[in-house]
Parts: C-alpha cells; structure tokens; sequence
C-alpha cells in the first residue's frame, strides 16, 4: 500500500465544499470529522480541483484561497492555476 | 498623477507561476560594487554546497499581493472571534479552571518562540544569495510576528482573571524550565542559515510541529476556548506554507550536491532529537493538563511522527536520507514521556508559573487505558500515594534543585531506554569538566559541538552561582530564603503562581465566580 498523504482544514462553511469537492475527485480518500477540524487523507495521492469547488459554490475560486482555512498537510505539493496536488514521489 | 489616460484594454492577467517568476527571478541582481561573497558572507562556511539558487521552488508560489489579501481576512476572521470571546466571558466556558494552565505553559514556552523564528527568519532571509529563498524567509518572518501578536492578544483576555500570565516574556528568559525552548530556539539561531532553516523549518514544522498545534487546538476545542482554537488555526493555516517550505529546502539541498547529504542527515538528527525532547511539555499538556483529553500522547505519537513522519522519510530515502537516529528511543519512550515529566513538575511546581494537581480518579482510568503497559503498573501507585500525603496535609514539594541535561536542557528524569526504572545518566568529559547528559542523543550533539554547548545557560547552575536574584537580595542574610528569592527575579507570586491547583486562588475565584466545580467530573 501506498503512504498516505493529508490535508486538514478548519471546519467551518467555507470549506464545506471545498471537502465536498476534494471528496467527489478523489474517491479513495477517507474524511473524518474532528473537533473543530476536518481531516483528508488519502493513499499516495490527493488533488483540489478548481473547477470542482467553483461548481459548487457558484463563483470564481482562487486555489490560493484554500490558506485561508488550511490548517495542515502532508506531501510534495503540486499547484497551478487549476489544481493543487499533494503526492509521494515514492510509494 | 501618472495613471494612463486611456487604457485600450485590460493588460492580460498573468497566470500564479509567470507572476511568481517574475517577483523571485525578475526582483534579483548581482552585485557589483561588492563581490556577491561579501554580501552574502554566511551561506558558504557550513559546507553547503549550492550550484544553482533557480532551482528553489516555493510550491505555494504566493505572491505578495495573495499574501496580503489572504493575511489580511486571516486577521479579520480572528479579531472578531476574540472580540465575541471577550464580549460573552467566554474565560468561563472552558471545562475547569486547570485547562488555564496549559494556556500559561504555550503563553510562557511557545508565543516567545514565534518572537524568536520572526528573528530568525529575518536573519535567514539577509543571509541566503537565492532571490527565492529571500522572499519565503521574508514572508515567514511577517508570519512569526503575526502568530506572537495574535497569541499575546488572545491570551490577554485570560490575564485579567487567570495568575501566572502576567510576565510571559521577562519568565522565558530566566524561569529554569523555559530554558528548554528558549535554548532550542537559540540553538538553531546561533547556527548558520542552512542548519537554521534545516532546523526549524523542516525538523521542528514539518516533521514535529503537527505535534504541538494540532493536538492543542484540538483540546482547546474540547473544553471550550473557541478563542485559542482560532489564534491556533490561524497560525497553522500560516503553518502548512511552512511545512512545504521545510520540505522544499531540504530536497533542493539535498539535489544540489551529493556532498549535502551527510551534513543534512546530522542535522536531521540532531534536530529530531532537540524536537523530540522539546515536545516532552505538550505530551504532559496532552496526558494530564487538559480536563477533557482529546488523544494520548502515545497516540499522537503514533499518528503524526511514527506513519506520517515514516512516510515523510520514506519519500526522501531516495535521496539517501535515513531515519532520523534514535527515533526507536522515542518511539519506546512514548508510555512513560508524559508520567514522568508530570511527575516531575508535581514535585517543582512551587517554582513554575503553573500549577499541578494528582488526576481525578476517572482521569487515572483514562490513563491506565490509554498507557495499560506501564500506568498501572509504574505511575498509579506513585500518584495514590501523593495524594494520599496531600489529604494528610503533607503535599509533596521538592526543595532540591534538579540536574539539568546539558543539551536538552531538561531535568534529568528521562529513563533508560529499556529499563522504565532505571534513570538514564550519561556524561562526558571535556576541558577537564564532565557534563551530563540525559540520553545518548542529547550527548551525540554535545560531543559533535562541545565548544557551543559548554556555555549553556543552565538554570540550575546559575541559581548555585547566585546569578538568579535581584540586586537588593543578601545572601548573606541570617533569614535568607534563596528560593523565596529566586522566584522573585523571577516575578512569580508566591501562593499565586505556581504550587498545589487544590489551594490556588485560581480555584476559589473559579468556583466562586461560575458556580462550577474546581475539578470537572
Ligand atoms: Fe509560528
Ligand atoms: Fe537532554
């Protein structure tokens, strides 16, 4: 199996649909709720897509926008104007 | 006013890498009138090789305007919620009036920190000849200045009805266990901009920081402090760009010269273990300071360094990184870590600016769930028996003053790593000194660097040379009370600050102020 990379951000409406988003790109991730706090990780491989998150909130997102509300992660990151990925190079 | 007249149209927007190039490329020059090695006079003696500064990525690629923008609604979103705090005595809300002392411990230990890595940062930024390097430790620094401000902000609030937070910044420079963050941070500052960065950026945030913030916001969460949980969450969010920043530094030295990688490994090392060792104060936060716990120490451990920080290596083993050395100490240490630093501030909490108190029998059967190898075993019968004596009216204060380890800086009460019983002493001798060691990592580093280490400022030692009073004490004095004294250079209020929770003032004024019980059941 793969090494898990994460991402955790607050808990709170605005990342609502960011979770929502970067659960329905990445189906074998697995969500979990804590205190104050929510929690993604994934085997090997996660990504953010723009588009996903603008979809559900109805307006335009900046990937950078996600700091507001990132608490943690882990893994090599990835980003452009339309993804952010997080990854092991090996696994 | 210079504004075009008439723009014909809208110049096309650059995408975040062309904008990040030109801020990390476009904004650099060389230097002419002074050759580049005398301005940048530090970036070479470490033998940190560096051929070429283009390749340092900052993956965020966060521009200045970004970071304004986003910094600023970080800010908004957080004065708002300490104002709601304030405004809702949400001081009361928290589960009882112990959960405090964790504050007092972050406020005296951790907030000075984010004082020092803004220094830090600063000096690291001055010091590195890459454009892109300059600019992240610039932007790093703004950060640190935030979260000290923030914290002393939020924290204030429970300075009006709370002791012990009344002097934060005159106690981390003098209070003897302070001296071990204060002297970790020193350590990496005193280094050069490599290990600096190599230190802080990768060992302590990104292998090890997830171990302090998120297991502390997670408990200020659980019992209440909605006002902490923000001030945390809003560092952390700084955090996560400093995490990928530690990674990014050590991978782009690591490809610059193959000659990098056996010094990165001993700093790598060596920084684990001052981490680790470091940490020792939030596993006691996590196991026996918060009323209503949110996950064991041993835990955390397992969660955030045994497979997360296993991944984390295991990514860069390609470039011939190892595990850090002595990480299976701290792996073994994990059911005893908390018990014996508690323990340990039991007996000295007359002389810190916290108080103590022996765990509510539902808290010892956490305990002995969580930790079923040793709590019942090696640490119940110890606590029973304290309070047994307390009920006697026989609290327990120790009235010596501990050995301190010559690195770490930590009382010597750490065990031998397979023999829980047995305290671990080591020694060495230099100069025709010994000095004392409380584990084979913290002696590794003394004997690699015995020249910086020998002028530690070790408290205990200063207190015997008399250095630890105020200029009108006389020690000559037939009623002289040295540690009467001591804690008066300190600034702590005897009966106040400090000594037994039972008896504090902090729990009348609780109980009478709320009409909820000192002790949460
Ligand atoms: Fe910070
Ligand atoms: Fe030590």
């Amino acid at each position: 199996m793969s090494d898990a990379v994460f991402i955790a951000f607050q808990a709170n409406d605005e990342t609502r649909s960011i979770v929502e988003a970067i659960g329905a790109d990445n189906p074998q991730a697995s969500i979990v709720h804590y205190p104050a706090m929510v929690k993604i990780d994934a085997p090997g491989r996660l990504v953010v897509r723009r588009e996903s998150i603008e979809n559900l909130i109805g307006r335009a997102f900046d990937l950078r926008e996600l700091q507001v509300n990132l608490i943690s992660l882990s893994g090599n990151i990835d980003e452009s104007d339309d993804e952010f990925v997080l990854h092991w190079n090996q696994s | 006013m210079n504004m075009p007249a008439a723009p014909a149209k809208p110049p096309r927007k650059l995408g975040i890498k062309e904008n990040y190039a030109l801020l990390t490329r476009g904004l650099g020059w060389e230097t002419s009138y002074e050759p580049m090695d005398k301005v940048f006079p530090q970036d070479r003696f470490e033998g940190i090789k560096i051929h070429d500064w283009d390749k340092w990525e900052d993956p965020f690629r966060l521009t200045m305007d970004a970071y304004w923008k986003y910094q600023g609604e970080k800010e908004r979103k957080l004065y708002a919620i300490i104002d709601a705090f304030q405004q809702n005595n949400g001081q009361f809300n928290v589960s009882d009036a112990r959960y405090v002392n964790t504050l007092k411990l972050f406020l005296t230990g951790v907030s000075p920190l984010e004082y020092a890595a803004h220094r830090g940062f600063a000096m690291a930024g001055r010091n590195f000849r890459g454009t892109s390097a300059r600019i992240a430790c610039q932007m790093q620094s703004i950060d640190e200045l935030r979260h000290a401000q923030t914290q002393a902000h939020t924290i204030s609030h429970y300075n009006k009805f709370f002791n012990g937070l009344h002097d934060y910044p005159h106690m981390h420079d003098r209070v003897w266990y302070l001296s071990v963050p204060k002297s970790y941070f020193e350590d990496a500052m005193t280094a050069g901009p490599f290990e600096f960065v190599t230190a802080i950026s990768f060992s302590f945030e990104y292998v090890l920081t997830n171990l302090l913030f998120m297991p502390f916001m997670s408990g200020a969460a659980f019992n209440g402090d909605m006002a902490t949980v923000t001030f945390g969450f809003s560092a952390q969010s700084d955090e996560s760009r400093h995490m990928t920043l530690g990674l990014e530094v050590v991978k782009f030295i690591l490809e610059q010269d193959p000659d990098n990688i056996p010094i990165v490994q001993r700093w790598l090392d060596k920084w684990f273990w001052r981490g680790y060792r470091l940490l020792t104060l939030v596993a006691m936060m996590m196991d026996y300071m918060l009323p209503k716990r949110v996950m064991s120490w041993a835990e955390a451990w397992e969660m955030y360094f045994e497979k997360n920080g296993g991944a984390l290596f295991h990514d860069l083993s390609r470039y011939g990184i190892r595990m850090p050395k002595y990480h299976e100490v701290a792996s073994k240490e994990k059911d005893r870590l908390s018990h014996e630093a508690w323990g340990t501030f039991y007996n000295y909490t007359q002389a810190a600016a916290f108080h103590t108190w022996i765990p509510a029998d539902s808290e010892m059967q956490w305990l002995s769930q969580k930790y079923p190898k040793t709590f019942d075993r090696l640490y119940r019968p110890r606590l029973e028996f304290w309070r047994e004596q307390q009920a006697q009216g026989k609290r327990f204060y120790n009235n010596t003053l501990p050995m301190l380890c010559q690195t770490c800086q930590v009382p010597m009460f750490f065990t031998e790593p397979d023999d829980p019983t047995k305290i671990c002493y080591r020694e060495s001798d230099y100069r025709d000194n010994k000095f004392h060691f409380c584990s084979d990592g913290c002696k590794d580093i003394f004997d690699h660097e015995p020249e910086k280490y020998v002028q530690a400022w070790l408290p205990v030692h200063q207190i015997y040379q008399g250095n630890c009073f105020l200029p009108d004490a006389n020690p000559a004095a037939p009623d002289f009370d040295p540690l009467a004294e001591v804690l008066r250079y300190y600034h702590m209020q005897v009966g106040h600050d400090g000594h037994e929770y039972l008896d504090s003032p902090d729990r009348r004024n609780w109980e009478q102020w709320t009409g909820k019980p000192g002790v949460a059941a």
